[in-house]
């Protein structure tokens, strides 16, 4: 099992959840994938779509002002 | 339940373009299944010449894909100045980390977006299976695409 580190702050629509998407399915089960997301599109969308195909959202925890780190397995 | 998009791509256009591929692998990305039908100018964006080349079968299919060309050469729909926006918008896409075509269309790779390319717009251009990127799975007609769509949501762009 083996933990994987995504940054998608700096990315806009589609890419913030397309890159989430990449990540997870480049994944092995059981994996962990820890993404970096700002506030509004990407935090309501991207656990809400990992959540919809399967993958388990195991917390979203504030960082900073407007960055939520919100953990994720395959 | 599946959810499914089926896109008719037939603008040659940069902007659609980029419309097509953001729809295709943010669809992807949420868990579509995704279909791109290119027909009549949508065919240059699959192009496997991504510039200029005097491909397709007669002389005037020729002379029209060149003057067509690929996928770098697609026009702005509005203010293209002779080929010089898209270059342009590319770079201010760029400077503001939006993804670019080239990145979109690999993501939409990536997400295993199924490409079709239609069978008469191809004979008309004088186009075959082989003058387009190998991701282009199938070439089909209506009956075939309309069979694909079914139960989904199909846009023309």
């Amino acid at each position: 099992m083996s933990t994987v580190k995504l940054d998608i702050t700096k990315e806009h629509c589609p890419m913030t959840f397309v890159k989430t998407k990449i990540a997870l399915e480049r994944m092995a089960v059981g994996d962990v994938l820890e993404v970096l997301l700002t506030t509004g599109e990407p935090l309501d969308n991207v656990p809400k779509s990992a959540t919809e195909q399967g993958y388990t959202v195991h917390s979203t925890t504030q960082i900073s002002a407007d960055v939520y780190q919100v953990t994720i397995s395959k | 339940m599946s959810k499914k998009l089926s896109i008719i791509a037939m603008s040659g256009d940069f902007d659609k373009a980029i419309a097509i591929f953001t729809l295709a692998s943010g669809a992807a990305a949420v868990g579509y299944e995704v279909n791109l039908f290119f027909t009549f100018w949508g065919l240059n964006i699959i192009k496997k010449n991504t510039g200029r080349s005097f491909i397709g079968k007669g002389l005037m299919a020729r002379f029209f894909n060149f003057l067509l060309g690929g996928r770098k050469n697609l026009p702005l729909s509005r203010l293209n100045f002779a080929g010089a926006s898209p270059h342009l918008m590319t770079a201010m896409m760029k400077s503001r980390n939006v993804a670019t075509l080239p990145e979109l269309l690999q993501a939409s790779i990536d997400l295993k977006v199924n490409f079709f390319a239609c069978e008469m717009a191809m004979v008309v251009l004088g186009l075959k299976k082989e003058d387009f990127i190998p991701q282009v799975k199938d070439v089909l007609g209506v009956a075939k695409f309309l069979e694909l769509s079914n139960d989904g949501q199909t846009l023309f762009i």
